[in-house]
């Protein structure tokens, strides 16, 4: 088995063959806090890419302003070849707290996405159907959020990105407030609708086992003020068995090696 | 609640003081308190004059449409408070200035500039009602999660629907509560501005009563006024519980 690629500084901001999601020179302060400085990244298309790294690296700030939720300071986001400012329908957003609407259904919650483009009811409703299903929630269609425990109900904030068809995927710590159990199924889950979807993702993530679990490439961050300091490839063979991957001698030698890295910003 | 193994209805407690006030009125301790059994006697005979009839049409018109335009202006305005920062700075202050200023002494001012009749009523009901339900819709503005507005704007809402989608439902617990309190102000609002200003409807027949100590009668339009609140309120509480599912999941 080949060891993990580490790029170093001098090879990071040499362009991936085929980026989706170009950062140029990203630099955001918060009333005096500088929480990025000069961050340049590519997103290779197709790759579920994590930004990984302690509290107040900027990880979030980063994931917004590609969104275009947030403005930055400087620099550029480009998706497919275009600059972008504001949010469009190439990026979906999978939130942290699930962001979904209490008084409407699970159906009507999936296909909000979709209802705000102005798509017709039937239609949409039968793509978000199918989206449910996709996601392991056939059968709550008509349930509401609140009867749904946390995993059920970020598996429908997942549904509502895949239904807009974006190409790149933006979820924001979506395991953070789902328990462990429901979180290493999730997880798994997201392998397999990885391998379905074609889509592009990126990943915040403080969890390095997370992080190297599921991703093709982390991009560590370091923080105050956030900056790029490696990007590593992981080189795991996710196509098996996913509990495997957990005893996986170049998974565990992945994480220890992330977690030495790390370990200076801990106090 | 229950009592010695019972189940006691939830009026019960109503029917207490009823037969309380039978028993003091009956007694005959003073003359502004006449047994309750004559009140209920001049309740149905006080709906059967056409001089009640006239006075609650006029009353309910003024009330209706005073209430109408604090909830038209009322709402926007808590919306605009709770999402526009120099909004609120600007008219905060003055809103709950207004929301526990003692109103019946600005009602005569009203007269000055509304003359006496319906308009000055309007614009009493109109001044009771309103604040409480800005304050409402405010507070439950500033109540939605900002993940729920990112979420509506990464998904490419406009203004409109960002509003109608999602801002109005994510408050509507606090705006129908502040709705239901302007209610109850609102119905002080149309006798208080009834009784200040014009004396017509409800207001003149209040001052005729008191002024002629027919006591029983007094008693029954206020049992009727009373009524009419709670009837009003207990109708937008059936609103609220509609909605309720998800108030407290938000």
């Amino acid at each position: 088995m080949r060891a993990a690629v580490v790029r170093n500084e001098a090879v990071m901001n040499e362009p991936a063959a085929d980026a989706i999601v170009e950062v140029r020179g990203i630099s955001k302060t918060y009333g005096g806090v500088e929480a990025l400085r000069d961050v340049d990244l590519d997103f290779p298309r197709g790759k579920l890419t994590s930004l990984l790294g302690p509290s107040g690296c900027g990880k979030t700030t980063l994931l917004k302003i590609i969104a275009g939720l947030i403005d930055a300071d400087r620099g550029s986001v480009v998706v497919n070849g275009k600059k972008v400012s504001a949010p469009g329908p190439e990026r979906a957003f999978v939130f942290q707290d699930f962001a979904l609407l209490p008084w409407a259904t699970v159906l009507r919650n999936v296909a909000f996405g979709l209802e705000l483009r102005g798509t017709a009811k039937e239609e949409r409703e039968a793509i978000a159907r199918r989206y449910v299903a996709d996601v392991g929630l056939a059968g709550f269609e008509d349930k509401y959020p609140h009867e749904l425990s946390g995993g059920m109900r970020q598996r429908v904030g997942l549904a509502r990105a895949l239904c807009v068809d974006a190409d790149v995927l933006l979820l924001d710590e979506p395991f953070s407030a789902v328990d462990e159990q429901n979180r290493r199924k999730f997880q798994e889950d997201l392998i397999r609708l990885r391998t379905n979807q074609n889509k592009t993702f990126i990943f915040v993530t403080h969890s390095i086992e997370e992080a190297v679990y599921i991703s093709d490439r982390i991009v560590l961050l370091s923080p105050r003020p956030g900056r790029v300091s490696r990007i590593i490839e992981p080189d795991i063979d996710r196509s098996g068995d996913p509990d495997r991957i957990h005893r996986d001698k170049h998974y565990l030698d992945t994480v220890e090696e992330i977690w030495q890295g790390l370990k200076q910003y801990v106090e | 609640m229950t009592l010695f193994g019972y189940r006691v209805p939830m009026m019960a407690s109503l029917l207490v003081w009823c037969v309380l006030w039978e028993i003091v009125g009956r007694l005959d301790l003073m003359f502004i308190l006449p047994p309750f059994s004559d009140v209920l006697v001049a309740a149905v005979d006080l709906v059967q004059l056409p001089s009640w009839q006239g006075a609650t049409v006029t009353t309910l018109r003024a009330f209706l449409i005073g209430m109408v335009l604090a909830i038209c202006v009322g709402i926007p305005l808590g919306m605009l408070m709770g999402r526009v920062k120099i909004a609120d700075d600007l008219l905060g202050m003055w809103v709950n200035i207004f929301s526990s200023a003692p109103l019946s002494a600005i009602v005569p001012v009203l007269m000055i500039l509304f003359g006496f009749g319906e308009k000055t009523i309007i614009a009493a009901v109109f001044l009771f009602a309103i604040w409480i339900i800005v304050l409402d819709t405010r507070a439950g503005v500033r109540h939605i999660s900002p993940s729920l507005i990112e979420m509506a704007r990464s998904y490419g809402a406009p203004r409109w629907a960002l509003y109608g989608k999602i801002i109005v439902w994510a408050a509507l617990p606090e705006i129908l509560a502040g709705i239901r309190l302007g209610l109850i102000r609102g119905v002080k609002g149309v006798v208080i501005g009834q009784l200040l200003v014009a004396i017509v409807g409800y207001g003149a027949l209040f001052e005729t009563f008191s002024r002629n100590f027919r006591m029983s009668q007094f008693w029954a339009l206020t049992i009727i006024l009373f009524a009419f609140a709670l009837v009003v309120s207990a109708l937008i509480e059936r609103a609220e519980a509609k909605v309720e599912f998800y108030a407290g999941v938000r």
